[in-house]
């Protein structure tokens, strides 16, 4: 079975004055269908671009330099505008950070699901309207058949991304990439909106692409996870396996750095440094500078993604070179 | 009769009754543009109808002024025409200028800022600079060139008739750059909001992305410049007229009453030219007063 989306050594970059900076670079990765993936990292790791790679978003200068994204075996990268636009359609879905945005105010958010309906499917405008009240109350939304007429500023934050998330499933797309879905929400708000997705997605068999830098959500929901450092994925693999065993030292820091109830510390720990300037990018392992285990190889060559020797969970760290030379 | 309840109870209106200058303001130009509309109907006197002036008539004064008749509350002029009729007609012409010719810059405007904002790139930098450089001429300049331009272009025996619309023309051809200018600016804020994404995301075509969802959202702060833009037409109007260039003299807006009238000032026949000058004076007051409130509305760092 090929997989829904396939991500294969993408490389995005933004021409600059300076010279082309490298904002995403050889990153690879496929979801299957009805699968979550968490991709995680800090800011300015390339989450975000990569989203916006995948749904056509990316703002020039932003362009793809290498590599293929491929949707249901189609090559999205290099189509022309239109033609993207038609295969992409309704067939992938977005959800973004700040439902304050993500509606526009001018019109009820009956108006805009009946017109996103009736642009995509062959329903009638009436249909549409009953199908929308439906999506409504499927997202939790009370007295649908009420606020279907309201405006978005008559929502509050939690209620709006409910809206942002009918509007996302209305048209059954097979995938959502959804970035920082619950980053503008109260807590208690975000786990009723990660339950929500999770749920919709598995009664819908919609694959997701879930970008945050919160580790907690990914925790909550995905199958998989992704972890992105300086433009590159550090490591990859099944959710239980990353958590409880990361492979890559940057996912170690990243684990050990995220408190825990009932652990007393002093101090909480952290990964030395920062994450390096796309200018400034070292060359071998972008991680090296600031890795407690690195060694003389990380310096010069930049390390591919390696069997950590678990199936299906792979780091790009040297450490694992040997066990990958050897089988 | 949700809807009425929902106009009465809104902030707008709290606002508008509370300030009497407002109310007044907007009586008078209701008033004004009443009596310019139904101007056939309301007038006494057809002061554009040759047969029913009476050239004895000419030059009354005033009814306070001594020798003056309740036919004519506000005098005549040279010719025996009314000259409270000549107001009101050409207060109809003074509005039909300022509003079509700022509906003309509107949709130019917007039109250009809303592809200049959205679209960007050389496309905006073309738009911004033709925008900068008009803008460099003072509009009346720019509308007595593109009158004089498409003046010249027209046929003889077409240019009394065509005279209002040039002007409408010129006017709304050197206004545009302003609405350009704040469209841009709102466009290139809404152009980064996330609804716009996910129209992009779910494959809506950009025309009609500015069509359905830039313009609309873009239009509250194009709306209030327009109400400020109107009284401004009309001075460029009533200057353009004054000047000789605007309409001509069978179908007198405000501007060529002042100018007519100007003749007589020192020979002591002033109400001529008094009356249409307080008359534009009025309008272009109360019009301003309500686009100045409404900006003030309208901008919640102002309330």
């Amino acid at each position: 079975m090929t997989a829904l989306l396939e991500v294969d050594r993408l490389r995005i970059e933004f021409p600059t004055r300076r010279g082309i900076l490298v904002a995403v670079d050889d990153v690879s990765f496929s979801i299957e269908e009805g699968e979550v993936l968490g991709v995680v990292g800090e800011s300015g790791a390339g989450k975000s671009v990569t989203g916006a790679a995948v749904i056509g978003l990316l703002e020039p200068p932003g362009r793809i330099g290498r590599g293929d994204i491929r949707f249901e075996g189609r090559q999205l990268n290099g189509l022309p505008q239109e033609a993207m636009r038609r295969i992409r359609g309704a067939k992938i879905g977005a959800i973004f950070q700040d439902p304050l945005t993500s509606l526009n105010p001018i019109y009820s958010i009956g108006r805009q699901l009946t017109e996103t309906l009736t642009t995509h499917t062959d329903l009638s405008s009436s249909q549409a309207r009953s199908r929308a009240i439906d999506l409504l109350n499927e997202v939790g939304i009370p007295a649908a058949e009420r606020r279907v007429d309201s405006y978005p500023h008559e929502f509050s934050g939690g209620m709006r991304q409910r809206v942002v998330i009918a509007l996302a499933i209305c048209v059954n797309p097979r995938l959502i990439i959804a970035d920082e879905p619950t980053t503008a929400l109260d807590v208690s708000i975000q786990a009723q909106i990660i339950g929500l997705l999770k749920n919709l997605c598995h009664e819908h068999r919609t694959a997701i692409m879930l970008i945050t830098h919160d580790m907690g959500v990914i925790a909550e929901m995905s199958d998989r996870v992704a972890v992105m450092y300086a433009g590159r994925i550090a490591e990859i693999g099944p959710l239980r396996e990353v958590v409880k065993s990361p492979k890559h030292p940057y996912t170690v820091g990243l684990m050990d750095s995220i408190p825990k109830v009932g652990q007393e510390k002093d101090q909480l720990s952290h990964i030395r440094g920062a994450m390096p300037r796309l200018q400034e990018i070292p060359p071998g392992c972008p991680f090296h500078p600031r890795c407690p285990e690195a060694f003389d190889r990380c310096q010069v060559e930049r390390p591919d993604m390696m069997d950590t020797g678990h199936p299906r969970q792979a780091a790009s760290c040297w450490k694992y070179a040997r066990t990958a030379s050897h089988g | 009769m949700g809807w009425l309840k929902r106009v009465i109870d809104h902030d707008i209106s709290y606002s508008f009754t509370r300030s009497w200058v407002i109310m007044l303001a907007a009586f008078v130009t209701l008033f004004i543009i009443i009596t310019s509309v139904f101007a056939p109907w309301v007038t006494i006197h057809d002061p554009f109808n040759p047969s029913s002036l009476n050239l004895m008539d000419a030059f009354t004064p005033p009814i306070w002024v001594e020798g003056g008749k309740w036919t004519y509350p506000l005098g005549t002029d040279d010719q025996g025409r009314d000259i409270l009729s000549t107001i009101m007609f050409g207060n109809r012409i003074s509005l039909l200028v300022g509003f079509l010719s700022v509906l003309l810059a509107m949709l130019i405007g917007v039109t250009l800022g809303t592809v200049s904002g959205y679209i960007g790139g050389w496309l905006d930098s073309l738009i911004m600079r033709l925008a900068d450089a008009q803008l460099t001429v003072p509009p009346i300049l720019i509308a007595l060139l593109v009158n004089g331009v498409a003046r010249a272009s027209l046929m003889q025996e077409l240019q009394e008739s065509l005279a209002i619309y040039v002007l409408v023309f010129s006017i709304g051809i050197a206004a545009w750059p302003q609405y350009a200018r704040v469209t841009r600016s709102g466009a290139m804020v809404e152009r980064n909001k996330e609804y716009i994404a996910a129209a992009k995301v779910i494959g809506v075509h950009p025309g009609l992305i500015m069509v359905r969802h830039i313009v609309p959202n873009v239009m509250g702060p194009t709306m209030v410049l327009a109400t400020i833009g109107v009284p401004l037409a009309i001075i460029i109007e009533a200057t353009l007229s004054f000047l000789g260039v605007g309409v001509p003299p069978t179908t007198p807006s405000l501007g060529t009453l002042i100018r007519i009238g100007n003749e007589f000032l020192f020979s002591g026949e002033w109400w001529i030219t008094i009356f249409p000058a307080l008359a534009l004076v009025v309008l272009v007051l109360s019009v301003n007063l309500i686009g100045d409130w409404l900006r003030d509305t309208f901008n919640p760092k102002l309330r």
